[in-house]
C-alpha cells in the first residue's frame, strides 16, 4: 500500500539539481562546440571526445560503431540517470541532451543494452559546483539502485507465472504463485511508490479506492485478484484482463526504477517506511486479508529494509556505532522470530496469518517496534558527518 | 482525626513527601490547602484521617493558583506521586521487560530517570521536539510543548515477575506477594500483572499521556507496554477548599484517606521502614492496582435508599449512617452488615489502612450499549498483607459486589525516591553493594 509520505522522489517530481531534457533534439549543433561531447560506442569501448564541458546545456553526440544495439546514459555519481537514449542501432547516430549543473558525471555505453555499461567520467565545469558527497554513500546509492532494478527484473517473470495461471483459470496454481509474485515489489516498495501512479494500479486494497471510484471497474492489481481467488473463488474474463493489466503496469515500474531519485537519506527513510508498512498493514493482517499471506510481505519488507541498512552501515558505523550495534541486534531478533513461522528457512512458505494468534501477533509487533524505533535514527546517522 | 479541610492545621510536609525543590519548599499556608482525595472505591473508612493535603507552592505567594501549573519536585526520600496531593488525571502503564541484558536494562532505568527528571520539571525529553537535525525524528514527541508542568509526577514500580529476571530472585521483598484470588475476581490477564509500572499523574491529561508515551518510546527494544489505563477523577485541585471527589456511582470517595500531611500515619501505613527490609526498599511502598468495572447502568436503576444502604453513607453529604456530616465518626453497627464502608473500615480489618489514589475511567463502550466504565483503584501501603489483602477479603460479602467486578489486577514494589541528579530509579536494587 501507498503511504502518505514518499521518501523517494522521481526526477520529474522534484527540483532536481538539473533539468532533464531527454531525447530533445531541438537544434543540431556544430561538431566541436564546447558543449558537445562526441561519444563513440563500439561493442567493447565507449570513447569520449572530451572529459570536461561547461555546465549548462550539453549534448552527447552518439555514434554506434559496434555490431550490437546500444544504449547511452549520462549518470550522476550515484548512478541516477540524468539522461538516456535507448535502442541506438549499429551504424546510427543519436543525440542526448541535458541541462547540467557543475559537478561530476559519468557516461555509460551499454552494448547489447545489458549490464552496467562501459563508463567514462566527465566533469561539468563552472561555479556553484555541487558539493561532493562521501563516495561511500554514492557507492551505497548505486548498489541500492541496482538492487531495486534487480527486484523489478526478477519480479516480472514471477508475476507472469501468476497471471498465466489466472488466465488459464487455474485457481490453485494462481493461489500458489500469488505471494511469490509480490516479494520483489514489497522489498522495494518505497521506491515503487515514488512513481505515484503505479502503486494505486497494482497494490491498492478495496478500501484504498478513492471516492467516486467503482470497485467493479476501477479496482485493479494484485489485491483485486487476491479477492477473486480466495473470496469469490472464480476467475472470469475480467480477471483475465486484470492479469494482463498487472503485467503491463509492473513492466512500467521495471522501466522506471532507474529514474527514481535515491539518496542516502531516502534509503534510510525508505527502510523505516518498510517497517511502517509492516506495523500498519502486515502485523494487523490488513494487507492480505483474503490470502493471509501477510508474513511473506512482512519478510520481504524486512529484507528490503535490511538491504538499505547494510549498504549504509559503513558510514553509520562511523557516526553512531551504538546505533549500528542496536540495529544489528534488532534485525537479527526480528528475523529469528519470523523464522518461527516457516519450517524451511530458504523458502517463503510462511504460516497463514489467520493462524497466528493475538499473543503471537503482539510479539511480532513488539519486535517491529524494537527495530523501527532505532531505524528511525539511521537517516541522521548517515548525514551527520 | 476528624478534621475537615478548613480546620486542618498544616505542617511542613517536606518530610512527608520527601520531595524538596531546591530549597523552595516551606510550610504552606492555610490557603494553599487543596483537596486530598484518594479516589479509592469508597473504601473511605479504611483511612482515619482528615481528607486534606498540601499543595507544593515553591516561592509563589499565590499558592493555590500556582499549584495548578507548578512542578512537583522529582528528587526526594520517597517517590513523588504517592503522598503528593492527587492530581486530576492519570495515565498508568504496565510494561514487560524484553531485554535479557542486565546492563541494558539498567541503562534504560537511567535513561527513564533522566527523561522523568526533565518532564516533571516541564521540560522536553532529550534535545527537545524541534530544532534538531531535520533528517532525524525529534527526541521529544512535542505534544506537551507550551503546557505547564501541571504537577506531573512519575512513579515507578517493580512487579513480582521482574524478580524472575536478571538474577534478582533473592532480592524480591517478602511483602511483594502474589495477590491471592479474591471472591468475584474475573481477571483479564492482558490487563493484569507486569514487570514494571509507571504511574503518571498530572492536572493536564496531555502532560500525563506525553510522559507515558515518551517513556514507552525510549523503552522500545527493551520493554513493551503490557497494558495501560487512562483515568480522570477529581477536579478540586485549584480550589482552596477541599471537596471530596465522587466516584462514578455518585458517592463521595476517599473521605477518610490518609492525608499527605499526616507524617505519622504515612510512616506507619505507607512507607517501608528500615526494619521491614529489604534495605533497598526503605522509603518505598507497595502498590496494588485493580481495574474495577462498574455496572453503572444497573446501579443507576437502583433506588436511592438501596444505594445509600450499600455504601453506608448518604449520597448528598456523604455522612455515615445515622450521622449528620461527612466527616463524623462512622458508627459501623448502624450500617447494614454488608455495607461497603462497614466492611472496608479499619476497625473491621484489624486496623488495616491504605492510601488510595485511584481514578475513574470510561474506556468507550462494551459493545452492548453500555459504557465500559469504572474505577482504576490504586492503593499504596507499607505491606499489602496488612493492607489491601485483609480489606479485600473482608469485602467478599460487600453488597456493592452486585454492581462491580474486578477485571484487572497488579502489584508492584515501589522503590524509594531518586535522591539527586546522580541517582536513578532502582539504583539500590541493582547496585552490587545494596
Amino acid at each position: 500500500m501507498r503511504s502518505a509520505r514518499l521518501p523517494f522522489a522521481t526526477v520529474a517530481a522534484t527540483a532536481a539539481a538539473l533539468t532533464v531534457v531527454t531525447g530533445c533534439t531541438e537544434k543540431s549543433s556544430a561538431e566541436g562546440a564546447d558543449n558537445i561531447i562526441q561519444v563513440t560506442a563500439t561493442d567493447s569501448k565507449c570513447e569520449v571526445s572530451k572529459k570536461e564541458v561547461p555546465a549548462g546545456h550539453i549534448e552527447l553526440a552518439v555514434e554506434n560503431k559496434g555490431a550490437k544495439v546500444t544504449e547511452v546514459y549520462l549518470l550522476f555519481p550515484d548512478d541516477r540517470i540524468v539522461a538516456e537514449r535507448e535502442n541506438i542501432g549499429p551504424g546510427t547516430k543519436q543525440t542526448v541532451t541535458a541541462e547540467v549543473k557543475a559537478g561530476d558525471y559519468r557516461i555509460a555505453c551499454k552494448p547489447g543494452m545489458k549490464g552496467d555499461g562501459i563508463r567514462q567520467d566527465v566533469t561539468a565545469t563552472g561555479t556553484g559546483k555541487v558539493a561532493k558527497r562521501d563516495p561511500r554513500l554514492d557507492t551505497a546509492v548505486a548498489a541500492y539502485r541496482k538492487y531495486a532494478q534487480a527486484q523489478a527484473d526478477e519480479t516480472i517473470p514471477l508475476v507472469k507465472v501468476f497471471t498465466d495461471a489466472v488466465k488459464a483459470g487455474d485457481l490453485e496454481a494462481a493461489k500458489k504463485a500469488y505471494a511469490p509474485s509480490r516479494i520483489g515489489w514489497e522489498r522495494t516498495e518505497p521506491v515503487a511508490e515514488s512513481f505515484g501512479d503505479i502503486d494505486p494500479k497494482v497494490d491498492v486494497r478495496e478500501d484504498g479506492l478513492e471516492e467516486g471510484q467503482d470497485p467493479a471497474t476501477d479496482w485493479t492489481g494484485w489485491h483485486r485478484l487476491e479477492k477473486a481467488l480466495w473470496q469469490d473463488k472464480k476467475l472470469g474474463d475480467r480477471e483475465k484482463e486484470l492479469a494482463d493489466l498487472l503485467v503491463k503496469d509492473l513492466s512500467d515500474w521495471q522501466n522506471r526504477v532507474g529514474k527514481a531519485e535515491i539518496t542516502p537519506t531516502s534509503m534510510a527513510n525508505g527502510a523505516k517506511e518498510l517497517l511502517d508498512e509492516v506495523a500498519t498493514g502486515k502485523v494487523t493482517g490488513e494487507e492480505e486479508r483474503y490470502s493471509h499471506t501477510d508474513l511473506v510481505d512482512f519478510k520481504a519488507n524486512v529484507e528490503g529494509a535490511q538491504k538499505s541498512y547494510e549498504l549504509l552501515k559503513p558510514v553509520a558505523q562511523e557516526n553512531d556505532a551504538a546505533l549500528v550495534t542496536e540495529l544489528d541486534k534488532q534485525f537479527a531478533a526480528l528475523n529469528t522470530l519470523l523464522d518461527k513461522y516457516r519450517t524451511d528457512k530458504t523458502s517463503y512458505d510462511f504460516t497463514s496469518y489467520d493462524k497466528v494468534g493475538k499473543a503471537d501477533r503482539k510479539e511480532l509487533s513488539d519486535a517491529v517496534n524494537a527495530l523501527a524505533e532505532p531505524l528511525s535514527k539511521l537517516a541522521a546517522a548517515v548525514v551527520s558527518q | 482525626m476528624t478534621d475537615t479541610t478548613t480546620e486542618t492545621e498544616t505542617t511542613d510536609n517536606a518530610d512527608n513527601t520527601g520531595n524538596t525543590a531546591g530549597g523552595t519548599t516551606r510550610a504552606p499556608s492555610r490557603r494553599s490547602l487543596i483537596g486530598w482525595g484518594g479516589a479509592g472505591l469508597a473504601l473511605g473508612a479504611a483511612a482515619a484521617g482528615g481528607a486534606v493535603a498540601v499543595a507544593r507552592t515553591g516561592d509563589d505567594e499565590r499558592p493555590a493558583a500556582a499549584a495548578a501549573g507548578a512542578a512537583v519536585a522529582f528528587h526526594g526520600v520517597h517517590q513523588a506521586g504517592i503522598a503528593t496531593p492527587v492530581q486530576d488525571r492519570l495515565h498508568f502503564a504496565a510494561f514487560d521487560v524484553k531485554t535479557t541484558d542486565r546492563a541494558e536494562f539498567v541503562q534504560l532505568l537511567k535513561d527513564w530517570t533522566a527523561a522523568a527528571r526533565r518532564m516533571t520539571a516541564g521540560r522536553a525529553v532529550g534535545e527537545g521536539a524541534y530544532g534538531g537535525l531535520p533528517e532525524a525524528p525529534p527526541d521529544d514527541t512535542g505534544e506537551a510543548l507550551g503546557l505547564k508542568p501541571s504537577r506531573l509526577t512519575l512513579t515507578i514500580g517493580f512487579g513480582p515477575s521482574l524478580f524472575e529476571k536478571f538474577g534478582l530472585a533473592d532480592r524480591r521483598p517478602e511483602a511483594l506477594v502474589d495477590l491471592p484470588k479474591f471472591a468475584g475476581d474475573n481477571l483479564d490477564r492482558n490487563r493484569s500483572g507486569g514487570d514494571l509500572c509507571v504511574q503518571a499523574c498530572a492536572d493536564d491529561p496531555q502532560v500525563a499521556v506525553h510522559a507515558i508515551r515518551n517513556l514507552a518510546r525510549i523503552g522500545f527494544g527493551k520493554v513493551v507496554i503490557r497494558w495501560s489505563q487512562l483515568g480522570f477523577g477529581k477536579t478540586s485541585s485549584t480550589t482552596p477548599e477541599a471537596q471530596t471527589p465522587r466516584n462514578l456511582m455518585g458517592f463521595k470517595d476517599g473521605t477518610r484517606n490518609i492525608a499527605g500531611t499526616e507524617t505519622a500515619r504515612l510512616k506507619k501505613f505507607v512507607w517501608v521502614g528500615e526494619q521491614d527490609g529489604p534495605a533497598w526498599m526503605t522509603g518505598g511502598s507497595y502498590l496494588v492496582a485493580r481495574r474495577i468495572r462498574m455496572n453503572i447502568e444497573t446501579w443507576d436503576r437502583t433506588s436511592l435508599q438501596e444505594q445509600e444502604d450499600i455504601f453506608g453513607r448518604d449520597k448528598g453529604e456523604g455522612a455515615p449512617v445515622g450521622k449528620a456530616k461527612e466527616r463524623d465518626e462512622p458508627f459501623l453497627k448502624a450500617m447494614k452488615p454488608d455495607a461497603h464502608v462497614r466492611l472496608a473500615h479499619p476497625d473491621t480489618n484489624g486496623g488495616a489502612t491504605i492510601l488510595r489514589r485511584g481514578y475513574s475511567f470510561t474506556d468507550g463502550d462494551d459493545g452492548l450499549g453500555r459504557l465500559d466504565a469504572g474505577l482504576f483503584f490504586l492503593a499504596y501501603q507499607r505491606d499489602v498483607r496488612k493492607g489491601f489483602i485483609p480489606v479485600q477479603r473482608s469485602l467478599a460479602t460487600d453488597a456493592l459486589n452486585e454492581y462491580i467486578q474486578h477485571v484487572g489486577s497488579a502489584i508492584f514494589a515501589i522503590p524509594p525516591g531518586v535522591r539527586d541528579a546522580d541517582d536513578w530509579w532502582g539504583r539500590a536494587l541493582f547496585s552490587e553493594e545494596a
